[in-house]
């Protein structure tokens, strides 16, 4: 079962509908017991970074997370916020993130011309490293962002896809088992569902 | 590359799609959750839903149709129609949509939109204006659907609800809804000047033309319509219909 972490944040029930499509068991849960029998994890997240933070702390369940993540190597997908909480923390707030990953969260560069948030679709690619998630990612695959602020990294070896809005950000993030992806899978037509996909299916 | 968004923007009236010209004479295209499928199908960017008799008639959001909507959508949806508080906020985007649209409601307060931004961020929130134009060439807000003036200029209506928290402006011309004549310029240039959010242009459009103006020359960064993805010749047969593999 994919469990998607519930703290009530954002449109769940998008990313359940999509693995419904897929048919494949997920649930969004905030029940510790589901989420310790999980095969996998997503890690959503909309809005604003402290507000996601406090959000997840309040369900009590990072420590579990932490040991499912860490200790256990289940797969965990982040999207949106989601990818940005596995970092160090964000320019947006003050809360730290979960420091999975050495990630630090940029907003854009006030450019002329570059409206803020980012908000539309955008063509990723593959940056040097390879992650099985992105294998089957076609040429033309397109995706559908919507941030005000970037993940970056001086870890290029864990720049998984890059995208490009008046700078280029890391699209996709990745070490392990823990990916974070900066768009929206759930929303992004069959390109998502290819990847959500890929991710229920392969990374076992 | 950036590729600008093109977005449908569909019409409900009760449990039916409708299309008005400048606001009046709905006209039936079909059913919504059958429509929004074929969009889906289509692989269009975005979905915008207004339903155009919730602020005028004072009712709630039908929520168990949206949530029957935002089932058939692998793209983001924005939903608007009668939206004044968090808790409706709370309970739409629990429905499966990512966006609410806020128009009517922010004349009396912008309170309510600075409390959903601070939940669910600005990106979940659109702030709508539509604009008529005045006989000495200024253009003035309507809300309502179109039926009230609120004497306010769209540019500083725009600065408002920027400032209260929306993360996207959606900027209808009442003038040129459904006329498919092409955007009113002047005004998305007026609103688009002003704010650093993006703007979503509306009304008026008849050709892909049209919109690739609409982004050139009045700064729009997005552009909406609807006869032109329901409507087909110029007998304006409903036929659902979306540009594939453009350029804009």
């Amino acid at each position: 079962m994919i469990a998607i972490v519930d703290y009530e944040i954002g449109n769940l029930a998008a990313i359940a509908n999509m693995f419904n499509r897929l048919g494949e068991r997920c649930e969004i849960t905030a029940d510790p017991k589901k989420i310790k029998n999980a095969a996998k994890i997503i890690l959503p997240g909309n809005g604003a970074f402290d507000a996601c933070m406090q959000g997840l702390r309040a369900t009590g369940l990072i420590p579990l997370l932490n040991e499912k993540v860490l200790n256990e190597q289940t797969p965990l997908l982040g999207i949106c916020v989601g990818a940005q909480m596995l970092g160090h923390g964000s320019e947006e707030g003050n809360e730290p993130g979960l420091g999975w990953m050495d990630i630090h969260v940029k907003r854009f560069p006030a450019l002329p011309d570059l409206r803020v948030p980012h908000m539309g679709w955008c063509h990723v690619k593959k940056a040097t490293s390879d992650h099985p998630l992105f294998e089957k990612l076609g040429e033309d695959a397109r995706f559908y962002f919507v941030h005000s602020y970037y993940l970056a990294t001086t870890h290029t070896e864990d720049v998984l896809l890059k995208a490009t809005y008046g700078v280029e950000f890391a699209a996709a993030v990745g070490k392990n088992n823990i990916v974070g992806v900066q768009f929206h899978p759930e929303k992004s037509h069959r390109f998502g569902k290819q990847l959500l996909g890929q991710f229920a299916g392969e990374l076992s | 590359m950036i590729r600008a968004r093109v977005i449908p923007c569909l019409l409900l009236r009760g449990h039916g799609l409708v299309k008005t010209r400048k606001f009046k004479d709905p006209v039936y295209v079909g059913d919504p959750v059958n429509a929004v499928r074929i969009f889906s199908e289509k692989e269009v960017d975005e979905l915008v839903i207004l339903d155009i008799d919730a602020s005028r008639e004072g009712c709630e959001p039908n929520y168990e149709l949206v949530a029957e909507i935002a089932g058939e959508c692998f793209m983001p949806v924005a939903y608007g129609g009668g939206i004044q508080n968090l808790a409706q906020a709370r309970k739409l985007i629990r429905c499966g949509i990512e966006k609410v649209v806020i128009n009517s409601a922010s004349i009396e307060s912008t309170g309510f939109i600075r409390e959903i931004a601070d939940v669910f961020g600005s990106q979940a929130v659109v702030g709508s204006i539509d604009a008529r134009k005045t006989l000495l060439g200024g253009h003035r807000v309507f809300v309502k659907s179109g039926t009230v003036d609120t004497k306010l200029k769209p540019e500083d209506h725009a600065a408002s609800l920027e400032q209260a928290g929306v993360g996207e402006i959606l900027l209808t011309s009442i003038d040129r809804d459904g006329q498919m004549q092409g955007y009113d310029i002047e005004l998305i240039k007026k609103v688009s000047s002003k704010v650093n959010v993006p703007v979503v242009a509306c009304g008026g459009a008849g050709t892909l033309d049209h919109m690739r103006r609409a982004m050139s020359e009045s700064g729009a960064s997005a552009v909406s319509a609807g006869s032109m993805f329901v409507f087909y010749g110029k007998h304006r047969a409903v036929l659902i219909n979306y540009p594939t593999g453009r350029v804009i």
